[in-house]
C-alpha cells in the first residue's frame, strides 16, 4: 500500500489516539480504491491522498469538533496577513534550550487547522500549492494560515520555556 | 522596504516557495541585516526540529496493514454463508484448518512482495526523477545496467507498439539487485521489475497470471532464471501486450 506508513503517522497525528487513526487510515484506502478511477493522471497522487485523509477525518466526531472550531473562531482572519513575531522572543535563543518532546507536546496542543497545515509543510514538505490541493483552500490562505499557525507554535513554545525557567 | 515587510516573505523562503527574484532580493536583505537573518535562520531551525519531532512518531501496529488489506480485497461471499456449506465445513474443519495456514502464510508472503512493488511503482510516479537513465532508446539503456545488475537481460522492439521506453534504474528487492525500467503507452506508466528467481521469492512463482489490485493491473512470470513483474494502472490488455513483447525479446 503506497504511504502507508507516512498516512498512518499523519493521522495519528490529527486524531491523537491509535483506534481512531487506524479507522481513519483504512477509511482512507478504501475510499481511495473505490474512487481511483476518478485520479487523474498527472495530478498530484500524495495530494489527492492526503486529502482523502483529511475530508474523511473531518467527518468523524474529533474531525467534527475540529471543524466546528474553524468556522466558530473565525477563519476569514486567514486572509489578512499575520503580524511578524515578536521582536522580543528571537528564536535561535529560544530553540537552543528546546526538545523534542516539547515540541511535540506543543504540536499536540495546537488546534487541529494549525496542526495539520504545519505538518504537511514541515513534516511532509509539501509545496504551497500541494496543500491548497490537500486542504481545498486558496494559496494566500495557505501562507496566512502557516504564518499563524507558526507563531501559535512559537507561543506555546515561549510559554513552556518561561514556565520552565521559572 | 522596511524589515516588517521582509519578516513576511520568510515562510516563503524557509518552505522553499518563494519565487527566484524574490529569493535574490530577500537574500541580499539577510546579508546586510543581523536581525532578518536571525529570524531567518530561527524559522529554518524550527521548520528542521519540528520535522524531526512529527517524522515517525507514530508507527502502524503490523496488524493494520493487514485488517486493511483484507477490507479493500474485492467482496467476496464467505462459502460458509450457505446453510448447507456449514455441515461440510464442520466436517472439514480440521482438515481446512491446516490447508488454509499454509495457503495464507504463501499468499500473504506474496503479498508482500507484490505490496513491495506496487509501493515502488507508485513512487517512481510520484518522483521527480522517476528513473536514472533516461532515453527511449534501448542500446542505451541496456548497457547502462551493465556491471549494475548480476545478469543481463533484452529489451523488446517497439517500433511497431504504442509503448515507449521512458528509461531505467537499480531496484532492490529483498535484499537483491534488479532492473526496474519504465514504460509510457498514451498517458499510463508501467513499470517492468526483472530481479533474479531465488528462493525467497518462491511464493512469487505463480506462472503468468494477472492480478488486479489498487486498481492497478499486474503480470508476472519467469523465464530462464529471471523474475518478470509487469505492474501499471493501464488495462489488463495492455500490461499483457507488453509482457508479450519482453517475452519475445528475452527468448532472443
Ligand atoms: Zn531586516
Amino acid at each position: 500500500m503506497p504511504l502507508f506508513a507516512q498516512l498512518y503517522n499523519f493521522a495519528h497525528w490529527l486524531t491523537q489516539d491509535r483506534a481512531a487513526a487506524e479507522d481513519l487510515v483504512q477509511e482512507t484506502y478504501m475510499k481511495a480504491l473505490r474512487g481511483f478511477s476518478s485520479f487523474q493522471q498527472g495530478t498530484n497522487f500524495r495530494a489527492w491522498m492526503y486529502k482523502i485523509l483529511r475530508n474523511t477525518f473531518l467527518t468523524t466526531q474529533a474531525g467534527l469538533k475540529a471543524g466546528a472550531y474553524v468556522s466558530l473562531d473565525g477563519d476569514s482572519d486567514d486572509d489578512k496577513p499575520s503580524e511578524p513575531a515578536d521582536a522580543e522572543t528571537p528564536e535561535t535563543v529560544l530553540l537552543a534550550r528546546v526538545e523534542l518532546e516539547t515540541i511535540q507536546n506543543a504540536l499536540e496542543k495546537l488546534p487541529v487547522r494549525f496542526r495539520e497545515i504545519i505538518l504537511l509543510s514541515d513534516l511532509e514538505e509539501m509545496s504551497y500549492q500541494e496543500i491548497c490541493e490537500t486542504l481545498g483552500i486558496p494559496v494566500g490562505t495557505v501562507m496566512s494560515r502557516l504564518s499563524r499557525a507558526r507563531k501559535a507554535m512559537r507561543e506555546l513554545l515561549a510559554a513552556k520555556l518561561r514556565g520552565a525557567s521559572r | 522596504m522596511s524589515c516588517d515587510l521582509w519578516r513576511g516573505k520568510l515562510d516563503a523562503y524557509v518552505d522553499s516557495d518563494a519565487s527566484q527574484e524574490e529569493l535574490a532580493s530577500l537574500e541580499a536583505h539577510l546579508r546586510t541585516c543581523p536581525s532578518c537573518a536571525a529570524e531567518a535562520l530561527g524559522s529554518l531551525q524550527m521548520k528542521r526540529m519540528t520535522q524531526a519531532a512529527a517524522t515517525a512518531r507514530y508507527s502502524p501496529s503490523p496488524h493494520l496493514r493487514l485488517r486493511i488489506e483484507e477490507s479493500i480485497q474485492p467482496n467476496r461471499k464467505p462459502v460458509w454463508a450457505l446453510p448447507w456449506m456449514r455441515l461440510v465445513v464442520a466436517a472439514a474443519a480440521l482438515v481446512l484448518i491446516v490447508a488454509s495456514v499454509a495457503l495464507w502464510m504463501r499468499y500473504s508472503a506474496r503479498e508482500q512482495t507484490l505490496a513491495e512493488l506496487l509501493d515502488l511503482h507508485v513512487a517512481t510516479m510520484a518522483s521527480a526523477n522517476p528513473v536514472d537513465v533516461i532515453s527511449t532508446d534501448r542500446h542505451t539503456v541496456k548497457p547502462w545496467f551493465q556491471g549494475k545488475l548480476p545478469f543481463t537481460f533484452n529489451l523488446p522492439e517497439l517500433q511497431n507498439s504504442s509503448f515507449k521506453l521512458v528509461g531505467g534504474r537499480v531496484m532492490y528487492l529483498k535484499h537483491s539487485a534488479g532492473a526496474q525500467l519504465l514504460f509510457e503507452l498514451r498517458n499510463h506508466r508501467l513499470s517492468v521489475f526483472i530481479f533474479q528467481d531465488q528462493p525467497a521469492m518462491i511464493p512469487l512463482a505463480m506462472g503468468a497470471t494477472t492480478i488486479r489490485e489498487m486498481a492497478f493491473n499486474l503480470e508476472t512470470w519467469s523465464e530462464g532464471g529471471l523474475r518478470y513483474v509487469v505492474v501499471g494502472d493501464a488495462s489488463a490488455a495492455d500490461i499483457h501486450e507488453l509482457s508479450e513483447l519482453l517475452r519475445v525479446a528475452g527468448r532472443s
